[in-house]
């Protein structure tokens, strides 16, 4: 299947390991906002998620060492987001900007011995008879565990918001925080573990990054990978499998244009790079246009169980 | 900071006297420092204030660096386009056109958020990924110096009087854009404390609906708080490229447009806390390069650095949230 010189199969099975830092990231962040916490830290996590799992997926060869310790790593510093905003109330934006930048001197200090080498990688995971499937096997059944991983991840986190106990009192919490509190919830705790799951999803993402996707380590590498997660969680109205269809359409986007870029169509190269930006901006106007407002009621909206 | 980090305090106090103590008052260092102290808390000073007023209000606009670079190459096409003639007219036009340039960018997220309330802080960040795009378009393309030998980057405002944003006193790092900065503080200064404006737009981020009630338009709002973030970021990016930067490059922009919201809340949104948190700030830059030529120290430690700062400071709302209470109260 090749159109204008670009192979659909290739792009799509492309498009696929292009989306997952992202769509891992913003299905965190989905968690995050679901329970009422914006944070906007989420570039400085991936980033240190990136360098911690490639340090350590270098020194045992071992890729799978890598993303556990980068999801620790993620976990790790948005405790340090927690602690400020949940119990120390500091203003949910501004410390969210911190931990971005926090995290992005953090990881090019400890990173800088590592830079050049190349990392352990992934081996692929082929799904039996699935795999076999012509055009489609290749396209979405031949990938990493990582990307199985994420889609997984995206139908556990969707089944528990929408199905599970936990998943009312997550979306209770986010909704209307003196009513949850008033019914004998623990706002600030479970926000607290809200957010630990979205620093460890983001640890992840930015692990893939440069774990298999590059695979190396460089300064700044998930270049705002961060940020688009947080797009996609406002374009996804807050469901999960919206956040899948969000990342796919960005790395789709993101694919498309440097296969452009390769095969050298007569388009600038920077208007192709910026084109991603360029259709998030149009995407969450066209949202905000078109979709609903359902931003959960309680989003960055201090709580102390005193008031 | 590497001692910090190993637990050895007095290589740690040693980093810490380099960046925070030496550019000041280490002769080795300090009639390079102290001019240069001005030269980078300039521009971040004057995006910081604009950035304070939206932020007062509620407006998170992100996105300065992007406006630093559309005000930088708005302002640095008028000076090209126009050389190599000579006037005192060409550097308030640039000016005019770096503002206007930093202005039009700012308003793209304001315009989408009045009409279609999209999310400012999203659209104002994915504005300077575009910005950075344009720039290395046009410092390879329209504004490439004609006699660079095919090499990136525009003519060199520097060897262009007309255009040079130059020194007011000579090796003291005062320029027009540092003016400006102090200017603005005062401005916004006199805004909050007094003009009507400044109780609108603060109101307006402490009781959105008390604003409403009382008539405030939250667009207009909205609109002036992005106007003129934009506006002055555009400002600090001309007066940097027609000054220090000199010319059009990839990478004359250094970051400030991102610490400048360090900056806005280290100074506790506050024109004054800003003016000082701008010194500070600069003050980290200037020490950090010391740091990184005697220690080794990678650029990023002071990244680093910079934003624990934020945290210590965002960390001591503990004591405006909570009250120290005896326990028998």
């Amino acid at each position: 299947m090749v159109i204008f010189g670009i192979d659909l199969v290739l792009l799509i099975s492309a498009l696929m390991i292009s989306a997952t830092p992202v769509l891992l990231a913003a299905v965190g962040e989905a968690v995050v906002e679901k329970s009422g916490v914006l944070n906007l830290g989420v570039e400085g996590m991936m980033i240190t998620g990136a360098v911690i799992g490639f340090i350590f997926a270098v020194n045992t060869q071992i890729p799978i060492y890598g993303f556990i310790c980068a999801a620790i790593a993620g976990a790790l510093l948005s405790v340090l987001f927690a602690v400020l905003t949940q119990y120390i109330m500091s203003n949910q934006v501004a410390t969210g900007l911190g931990l971005t930048m926090v995290g992005l001197g953090l990881s090019a200090l400890i990173g800088k011995p590592y830079e050049g080498i190349k990392s352990p990688t992934l081996s692929k995971i082929e799904i039996p008879i699935l795999s076999d499937i012509p055009i489609l096997g290749p396209m979405i059944f031949s990938h990493d565990a990582i990307v199985y991983f994420s889609v997984i991840l995206v139908a556990t986190v969707a089944y528990v918001i929408n199905r599970t106990h936990v998943g009312l009192v997550l979306r209770a919490v986010g909704e209307n925080q003196e009513a949850a509190h008033a019914l004998g919830y623990k706002v600030v705790r479970i926000r607290f573990l809200a957010i630990m799951f979205g620093g460890a999803a983001a640890g992840i993402g930015g692990a893939y990054i440069s774990l298999a996707r590059v695979p190396q380590w460089t300064e700044g590498m998930t270049a705002g990978a961060g940020w688009i997660a947080l797009a996609i969680v406002v374009f996804a109205s807050w469901k999960p499998w919206r956040v899948l269809l969000g990342a796919y359409l960005f790395g789709g986007i993101t694919v498309l244009q440097l296969n452009l870029q390769a095969i050298g169509v007569a388009i600038p190269v920077e208007i192709l790079s910026m084109s991603p930006y360029l259709v998030t901006i149009v995407v969450l106007v066209g949202i905000s246009l078109f979709g609903h407002h359902t931003a959960p009621g309680s989003l960055a909206r201090p709580f102390h169980a005193s008031q | 900071m590497f001692g910090l980090l190993l637990g050895d305090f007095s290589s740690a106090f040693g980093a810490i006297k380099l960046i925070f103590w030496d550019p000041l008052f280490d002769e080795n260092f300090a009639s390079y420092a102290r001019p240069q102290l001005l030269v980078k808390a300039g521009p971040i000073i004057l995006i910081a204030i604009g950035l304070s007023i939206g932020f007062k209000a509620g407006i998170w606009n992100i996105g300065a660096e992007g406006q630093y670079i559309l005000g930088a190459i708005f302002g640095a096409s008028v000076a090209l386009s126009l050389y190599p003639q000579e006037s005192v007219l060409i550097f308030p036009a640039m000016i005019l056109a770096g503002a206007f340039g930093g202005f039009i960018w700012a308003l793209i997220p304001a315009l989408l958020k009045v009409y279609f309330k999209t999310n400012e802080i999203l659209v104002s960040l994915m504005l300077v990924y575009v910005a950075e795009n344009i720039l290395a378009s046009v410092s390879q393309g329209l504004l490439r110096n004609p006699e660079g030998m095919g090499l990136p980057g525009s003519r060199n405002l520097k060897d262009y009087p007309s255009a040079h944003n130059s020194e007011i006193i000579a090796n003291s790092g005062m320029h027009w854009g540092v003016l400006t900065a102090i200017l603005a503080v005062i401005l916004a200064y006199f805004l909050f404390l007094k003009h009507q404006k400044g109780f609108e737009i603060k109101i307006a981020g402490e009781a959105p609906k008390a604003a409403f009630f009382a008539g405030i338009n939250p667009s207009k709002t909205i609109i002036f708080c992005m106007g003129m973030s934009g506006l002055l970021a555009g400002m600090a990016g001309l007066f940097e490229v027609a000054g220090p930067a000199g010319q059009i490059t990839m990478s004359f922009n250094s970051g400030y447009g991102f610490t400048a919201i360090i900056v806005a809340f280290l100074g506790r949104l506050n024109p004054w806390g800003i003016l000082l948190a701008g010194l500070l700030m600069a003050l980290t830059y200037i020490g950090g390069e010391i740091a990184q030529l005697m220690l080794g120290l990678p650029g990023a430690s002071i990244q680093l650095l910079q934003g624990m700062l934020l945290f210590f400071l965002l960390a001591t709302d503990i004591l405006t949230n909570y009250r120290f209470k005896s326990r028998s109260s």
